[in-house]
């Protein structure tokens, strides 16, 4: 093998994969049958980047040769830059002399789309295959599917992957009309419909015949941009949630736009990544998915972006404080869950913590529930609780200035009259 | 007067020092490993020796009570060698045995809710391990990897590893405790070895050839797909902090 020419292939087709955000590993059941790896349950991040994101899978583009032209993103076709493609064989090496040295979960495969949608698909696929039938691995592999490719592709595909995914990439139809004029949004949509009619025709399968083969175990996923374009945060969410309704996304990620282009219609190269906006659609997207709380509750006509300065939960809390206090003794999971500081994790020490005793504020404290924001919500079995009738200003005010935020400098002017 | 069992630092050992206490009946005692044994003036000491057949009868009470969630978290705690973990660990088989049912999850008592955290700290090291173990083929075509972690959690690793890598031959070894995990397609066993000074480095004397090249790829890998606009160094010193740097050949691959 020529290690110098892979490395230098390597260089160029990882750092242009490197966008896509999604990184996790976990979801899948793939047992390890007389071959190599496996993949269960828990994902395992095998390093960090100096960027503190995981390295868990493989990530890489089959290549960075492409006939579109998005705006927002490295690979297009008027960019100036180096482009090279991997043979299909040189990746099955890859992948799995990296498995077996316990560098990586498996292989996140991604491709510029070279002569049309379906030929590139097809060699995706083939890499999969190969992995599966020749190598007898096990480990996990995510594909891409590739917009516009054809239903019987996008099946051969979940029969090799654990997960699929087509990253929709701008959150609003006008915004993709701006960025990318040779996409349309149905490109985009289709290949994800027949991956979620495949899953669910292999669950219902699979019920009665148990030897259906098993089709993209880890579901499918999609990633947006955000800051690309003049979107709200409640556009970015309405669109997540629709996406998780309509065709049962296991996740949606959403990915700071990182300026790459020197193109009017974009944010100039040198803005700063949104990674606090970031951070707040990652904690709305968890308050819908494990919290009970619905998109309208969070983001609505009145408040279409989510604040910067406080998380999304806080941030309902103080619009519905006459929800509150309640008592932690009494309240069940689904009201636990909405009090500001405490997460699912704390939420279930209580449940079963207060199975044994009347849980006060020392209690609390030693199992390790946060109280900086939780104690203006709730009351416990102790005489002391905050009595004074808080305004939501005032609330807001007390939490801010006991906690450091990191994005301090990030966040308006005004707190630094306080800090 | 306090009394002290030291026991030889093995599980055996600590379960056959609480079945003593018991058959003993003695009261204000403290279980000390010998390698962690200071000798005092104002006590009584008894050395513990390990007798399977009482450690047996311990841990058999422990899972007639106890639901196995109870036992797993004595034995990983045990593991994290922590000086006076063995008190705690007392403390919780003594209430598992008067209460006759799991306390697993009774935080509201100290020794529950420390072993938890102690527990919490075990599985994050396995964890970490379970990732940063970083194979490198040798000569004979074993896939061998170096470790040093803070507790020693190197028998949680087997079934892991065992299951993953099940067509090749490998070998985790834990250099500071000096012993490792061998599986040679069949089953596991546990070895010792006395390992070069260099071993860190990837020798031609003993790795493949080849071997340096995946590192590089690897360590090629690892720079290209960061992204330099979001850097973060707290964070990723956070998720993979320094002490285990020497063992990650993304990190540590020198002279290239």
């Amino acid at each position: 093998m020529d290690y110098d020419r892979i490395k230098e292939k390597l260089n160029i087709l990882a750092d242009a994969a490197k966008y896509d955000v999604s990184c996790s590993s976990s979801g899948s059941n793939r047992k390890n049958k007389n071959g190599l790896g496996n993949s269960s349950g828990t994902g395992i991040c095998h390093s960090y980047t100096p960027d503190g994101r995981c390295i868990s899978l493989l990530k890489i583009l089959l290549t960075n040769h492409c006939i579109y032209d998005c705006a927002y993103c490295v690979t297009r076709k008027s960019n100036d830059i180096k482009r090279a493609a991997f043979k299909v064989q040189e990746v099955v090496d890859l992948t799995i002399n990296f498995y077996r040295r316990n560098f990586i979960e498996g292989l996140f495969l991604s491709s510029g789309i070279f002569k049309s949608p379906d030929h590139t698909m097809e060699r995706l696929i083939r890499v999969a295959k190969k992995l599966r039938e020749e190598e007898s691995f096990n480990g996990y592999i995510h594909l891409k599917s590739i917009p516009g490719a054809s239903d019987e592709l996008m099946y051969e595909a979940g029969l090799y992957a654990d997960r699929l995914s087509v990253n929709i990439e701008i959150p609003t139809r006008e915004g993709l009309k701006l960025l990318a004029p040779d996409k349309d949004r149905k490109d985009f949509l289709k290949p994800m419909k027949k991956v979620r009619n495949e899953i669910d025709k292999y669950k219902s399968e699979k019920k009665i015949i148990k030897s259906t083969p098993t089709y993209a175990p880890a579901g499918q996923s999609t990633q947006m941009i955000v800051g690309a374009t003049q979107e709200t945060d409640a556009e970015v969410m309405y669109t997540a949630t629709y996406l998780y309704k309509k065709y049962n996304m296991k996740r949606v990620y959403y990915s700071g736009y990182i300026p790459i282009s020197y193109d009017s219609r974009l944010p100039a190269i040198g803005t700063e990544v949104p990674m606090m906006r970031e951070n707040r659609l990652y904690q709305t997207d968890w308050l819908l998915r494990f919290y009970g709380f619905s998109i309208e509750e969070l983001l609505n006509k009145e408040h279409p972006n989510l604040e910067s300065d406080i998380d999304p939960k806080l941030s309902w809390a103080l619009r519905n404080l006459h929800l509150f206090p309640i008592d932690i003794n009494k309240a069940d999971k689904q009201l636990l869950a909405r009090v500001p500081g405490l997460g699912m994790k704390s939420v279930y020490k209580i449940l079963s913590g207060r199975r044994y005793r009347k849980l006060g504020w020392e209690h609390l404290k030693k199992m390790g529930v946060a109280l900086n924001r939780s104690k203006y919500f709730i009351t416990c079995s102790s005489r002391y609780f905050e009595t004074k009738d808080y305004t939501p200003q005032q609330i807001k005010q007390r939490i801010l200035s006991e906690g450091h935020s990191k994005y301090q400098k990030t966040l308006s002017n005004q707190l630094n009259l306080f800090g | 007067m306090q009394n002290t069992f030291i026991y030889d630092g093995s599980f055996n050992g600590l379960l056959t020092a609480i079945f003593e206490i018991y058959e003993l009946k003695i009261k204000n005692v403290r279980i000390v490993a010998k390698h962690y044994y200071e000798a005092s003036f104002f006590e009584e000491y008894h050395e513990v020796i390990t007798n399977e057949e009482k450690a047996n009868r311990v841990w058999k009470a422990v899972i007639k009570y106890g639901k196995p969630i109870d036992a797993h978290l004595i034995y990983r705690c045990f593991l994290s060698e922590i000086n006076g973990i063995e008190q705690n660990l007392f403390n919780y088989i003594k209430i598992l045995i008067s209460k006759k049912q799991s306390i697993a999850k009774d935080y509201g008592q100290a020794d529950v809710f420390h072993l938890a955290e102690v527990n919490k700290k075990i599985g994050r090291e396995k964890h970490r391990m379970d990732a940063f173990v970083r194979f490198r083929k040798t000569k004979d075509n074993i896939y061998f990897a170096s470790i040093s972690p803070d507790f020693n959690v190197l028998p949680l690793l087997e079934k892991h590893f065992q299951k993953r890598y099940a067509d090749q031959l490998w070998c985790i070894y834990d250099i500071c405790r000096n012993y490792g995990l061998y599986y040679d397609l069949n089953s596991v066993k546990i070895v010792h070895f006395d390992l070069p000074e260099n071993i860190l480095n990837t020798s031609d004397e003993i790795f493949q050839k080849e071997e340096i090249q995946y590192q590089k790829l690897w360590k090629n890998y690892f720079e290209s797909t960061n992204i330099k606009a979001r850097a973060n160094q707290k964070l990723h010193e956070q998720h993979v902090p320094r002490r285990y740097w020497k063992y990650l050949s993304e990190k540590n691959l020198l002279n290239w």
